[in-house]
């Protein structure tokens, strides 16, 4: 572990990303989480029951959201405690065969919390599509020592 | 439609054991866009000190939603899936998922409250993995390795 718990300070940033999303990348989720709810791959069925249209699986944000941790921890497994509100949904705008993305999901980092004795870090996410803030709450328990 | 308001403290036990794979980690990495070696190669992940490869901090999704699909699918529980929506979630990870677990999880229902024409359900997953070479879910040779609590809303008719 490269991050000395003793140099963080609550209240510094620790990156961001922007997380492009496509109807394509909400049937990967869908296969390889075993979540198949058609409001996440069928704009019909999704409209049918009142939402803004296909829209992108929380646990698909939240799984995403977190990378930021992952990779600025420097080890997986030092993320020892995750949770988060889901707040708006994320609508994906069918965007098949062009390049482009049906949603963008932009995360931030910050420090939220330090606990020299137990040798964690809480980093607080920030997440946001379209402007507004799809999850709450979204903090990190990194183990740092 | 309605909850079931005496599903609260209600308990499912372990059911089927689930095997994590390398190619499972490797496919859910891929599908949250996660790209730390640690996910795809062995000797990355050894080089940290795991056994395998590690799973991302959200994996333990896949045994948690299978369980509370116990509860979901009962008929006695009043849930309508295409109504739910999902409220919170969280996961404490009380040692790292790796490539090799074999995992159970226990489901327990925390909370059932009446909101509007639907209700909020807070359910809670103890996922353990068994010992190797254990076949059967036989308390005592199992480690604890995450807990996951959701909360599902169920919307009612003009929710």
């Amino acid at each position: 572990m490269s991050i000395n718990i003793a140099e963080l300070t609550v209240g510094q940033d620790i990156g961001s990303r922007s997380i492009a999303v496509t109807r394509a990348d909400l049937v990967k989720y869908a296969g390889a989480s075993g979540d198949f709810n058609p409001i996440h791959w069928n704009e019909a069925f999704a409209s049918g029951v009142g939402l803004p249209g296909v829209i992108a699986h929380g646990m698909f944000t939240m799984g995403a959201a977190v990378q930021l941790v992952t990779d600025w921890a420097g080890d997986p497994a030092a993320v020892v405690d995750f949770q988060t509100r889901f707040t708006k949904p994320v609508p994906v705008a069918d965007t098949t065969g062009t390049p482009d993305a049906g949603a963008v999901i932009e995360v931030r980092g910050a420090v939220g919390a330090l606990d020299a004795d137990a040798g964690t870090a809480r980093i607080d996410l920030t997440v946001a599509a379209a402007g507004q803030k799809v999850l709450v709450k979204a903090q990190a328990l990194v183990r740092l020592a | 439609m309605t909850i079931n308001p005496d599903l609260q403290g209600r308990s499912y036990p372990a059911a089927e054991v689930y095997d994590v794979g390398r190619e499972k980690i490797r496919e859910f990495a891929r599908a949250v866009q996660a790209t730390h070696p640690a996910h795809f190669d062995v000797t990355a992940a050894r080089a940290l000190g795991h056994r395998d490869l590690v799973a991302p901090p959200t994996f333990a999704i896949i045994v948690a939603q299978r369980a509370d699909a116990q509860l979901i699918e009962d008929p006695a529980s009043g849930i309508d899936f295409s109504r739910v929506v999902h409220a919170d979630q969280r996961f404490s990870h009380h040692r790292p998922i790796v490539a090799g677990d074999r995992l159970v999880a226990e489901l327990h229902v925390d909370g059932v409250r009446a909101m509007g024409g639907g209700a909020m359900i807070t359910t809670r997953s103890e996922i353990f993995a068994l010992a190797p070479g254990d076949a059967t879910d036989a308390a005592g040779a199992r480690e604890p390795v995450a807990t996951t609590t959701s909360s599902i809303l169920v919307r009612g008719e003009g929710q």
